[in-house]
């Protein structure tokens, strides 16, 4: 930071300068992005959340409805199940994503930080996939995992586990994990991008001095650089799990349809908003249900944003660097 | 310390060292192999017929095996340059609003003090937390009212408003570490506040810019939800909806499938390959200063 001194006294002839222009630059500056953000980003979250607030009537008007909506996706049998399925399967695409992709990414950016020969090829290689559209990863991973085509099963002959093979996308048992895998696959070079620069930016001093202080290589990770690199991976966990109950819908309405098959078994939040919304085979769509659905999923992010801004954010310290 | 004993050290040292460093290549290459193979396969298979795909699918191309028949069916079948020319017109308009209007904001909110400036920062950074997608039901509603189905306007605006959040709080984050001294050179020279935008503070942050459009590039280019939602026509369909629906209705077809795969993954890597050098110096770059 610079001197206290100066910068009053620049604030003191910047005011100066707004007051002789009349701050309308201020607006001009702000009022697009302002607009449009407003309209097309905050004016449909809230009327989402009016919206679920409403019946829909024969004729086409609204009566309010309360809390019903919400009761009904709630407590009524139709409903409640296929919600508690879709939020459960969320929950476990989640804890998978945290107890692989992360870690995974963990693993690769600290082995990159160790600026190994074509690190930077490496790196630019694994995270082709993060530029692949969600659609086309599907795809690849549909094909490769097809029982028509039989490259798994070749693959895993290879090191002598094909019976090992399965066709898991089509298998309830197995569906949700394996389509949570593809995800980690394509996505994992996000966390390993964001973790590798945050170890870059870990000042040599410190390392130097925990080597001169007798640590090895080992104890350097764990207990210097870890404890500094934390605040980047509460933000890995929390754009996980926000990340989660929206990018979902991509890969699985891609590979397995707005129904979430095999029977159900990853349909997830956005499926069921998708279907409710737009209504799919005997089901009519319903714009009140939808934007219930749409609301829960915001109080749910919410609820998880709030968690980690109370105790995450909390308890790691910022450290200066 | 004696010098045998140091040097023993040293060379008990370099050779861990030595394996340490096999072990790390390995974990690499090994990892790297699984992320590349998968689109390798594709892109492989796409220049076989239908025999060579299933008899041999991990053999190169070669007599008898070799065929162009996928890419003569999409290319036939499919309206993939105008789905090209959408996804191209949205993905670059979109961005260049997001990175103007955006760094016009983060400007403002960076450089001037005023009321509420805290709280317009706070409300135009809530989008981070809060996905788009959820307000899908009335985004709908308000583009049938102002009859943009099925247009790419439709489509831009909205992914304007998507990045938004990102592009002012990385721009502004990074336009408060910037020196007041030379925007205040430029006011004494006279030089008007819009001016002082252009000239002085966007040359400045143009390692930034590149930085926020690659972010937002991603998510743009590869969305099938709002494409899929508000301009599924034919005419407003992007590379992504082409594809996904192109693939739904050739499912047997495999040549054509992984033929259609390949036009959709070769552009985006052709444009990595020129460009991913300065595409991963920015995210870490940008990922350190925010």
């Amino acid at each position: 930071m610079s001197d206290p001194v100066t910068d009053t006294a620049k604030d003191v002839r910047t005011r100066r300068k707004r007051r002789r222009s009349g701050g309308l630059h201020i607006v001009v500056f702000l009022a697009p992005a302002v607009l449009i953000y407003s309209v097309f980003s905050i004016y449909p979250l809230v009327e989402s959340l009016r919206l679920s607030l409403f019946d829909g009537l024969e004729d086409g008007t609204a009566v309010w409805a309360g809390l019903e909506n919400y009761a009904t996706l709630l407590f009524d049998p139709n409903w409640a199940t296929q919600f508690w399925r879709a939020f459960w399967n969320n929950l476990v695409l989640f804890f998978i994503h945290m107890v692989v992709q992360n870690p995974l990414g963990l693993l690769l950016a600290a082995l990159l930080s160790l600026a190994p020969r074509f690190g930077s090829a490496y790196r630019t290689l694994i995270f082709v996939p993060t530029l692949l559209s969600v659609v086309i990863v599907g795809f690849i991973w549909e094909l490769i995992l097809s029982p028509l085509w039989g490259v798994s099963e070749t693959l895993l002959g290879t090191i002598g586990l094909a019976w090992l093979y399965q066709p898991w996308l089509g298998l309830e048992s197995s569906a949700l994990t394996t389509v949570s895998l593809i995800s980690v696959w394509q996505y994992v070079g996000i966390p390993m991008m964001l973790i590798y620069a945050a170890l870059l930016s870990i000042p040599d001093e410190l390392i130097d001095a925990a080597r001169v202080d007798g640590l090895n290589g080992w104890s350097i990770f764990w207990k210097v650089k870890l404890p500094l690199i934390l605040p980047t991976l509460g933000i890995v966990a929390i754009l996980t799990y926000i990340g989660n109950f929206t990018v979902s819908f991509d890969l699985i309405y891609s590979i397995q349809g707005a129904l979430g098959a095999p029977n159900f078994a990853t349909d997830v939040m956005g499926t069921l908003l998708f279907r409710t919304f737009f209504g799919q085979q005997l089901q009519v769509g319903d714009i009140h249900m939808g934007a219930t659905i749409a609301s829960m999923m915001f109080f749910i992010i919410l609820v998880g944003v709030s968690i980690y801004l109370a105790l995450v954010q909390r308890r790691l310290q910022r450290y200066e660097m | 310390m004696t010098e045998t004993a140091s040097s023993h050290r040293a060379r008990a040292s370099r050779l861990r060292g030595l394996s340490t460093r096999a072990g790390v290549h390995m974990v690499l290459a090994g990892y790297t192999l699984i992320a590349i193979f998968p689109v390798f396969l594709v892109i492989l298979n796409s220049f076989k017929n239908r025999r060579g795909i299933f008899t041999d699918p991990l053999g190169l191309p070669g007599e008898g095996t070799f065929s162009l028949e996928g890419y003569a069916t999409v290319l036939t079948q499919g309206d993939f340059a105008t789905y090209f020319s959408n996804s191209l017109i949205v993905t670059v308009t979109a961005l260049f609003l997001i990175l103007w209007l955006g760094a016009m904001a983060a400007h403002a909110l960076a450089e001037y003090r005023f009321r509420f400036n805290t709280l317009l920062g706070i409300y135009l950074i809530l989008g981070i937390m809060v996905p788009i997608r959820l307000g899908t039901v009335a985004i709908l509603e308000l583009m049938v009212d102002l009859n943009l189905v099925n247009t790419l306007l439709a489509l831009i605006l909205v992914y304007t408003a998507q990045g938004l959040p990102v592009a002012v709080f990385i721009l502004t984050e990074f336009m408060r570490t910037l020196s007041r001294d030379i925007k205040d050179c430029a006011r004494v020279d006279g030089l008007s506040e819009y001016r002082i935008f252009f000239e002085v503070v966007v040359p400045l942050i143009r390692p930034v810019l590149a930085t926020v459009a690659v972010f937002s590039m991603i998510p743009i280019w590869n969305d099938l939800w709002f494409p899929l939602i508000l301009a599924s026509g034919d005419a407003t369909k992007t590379v992504t909806l082409g594809v996904q629906q192109f693939i739904g209705q050739y499912t047997v077809n495999w040549s054509a499938v992984l033929a259609s795969l390949s036009i959709a993954i070769l552009p985006v890597l052709g444009l990595y390959a020129l460009f991913s050098r300065q595409l991963i110096a920015g995210i870490t770059s940008g990922a350190v200063k925010g």
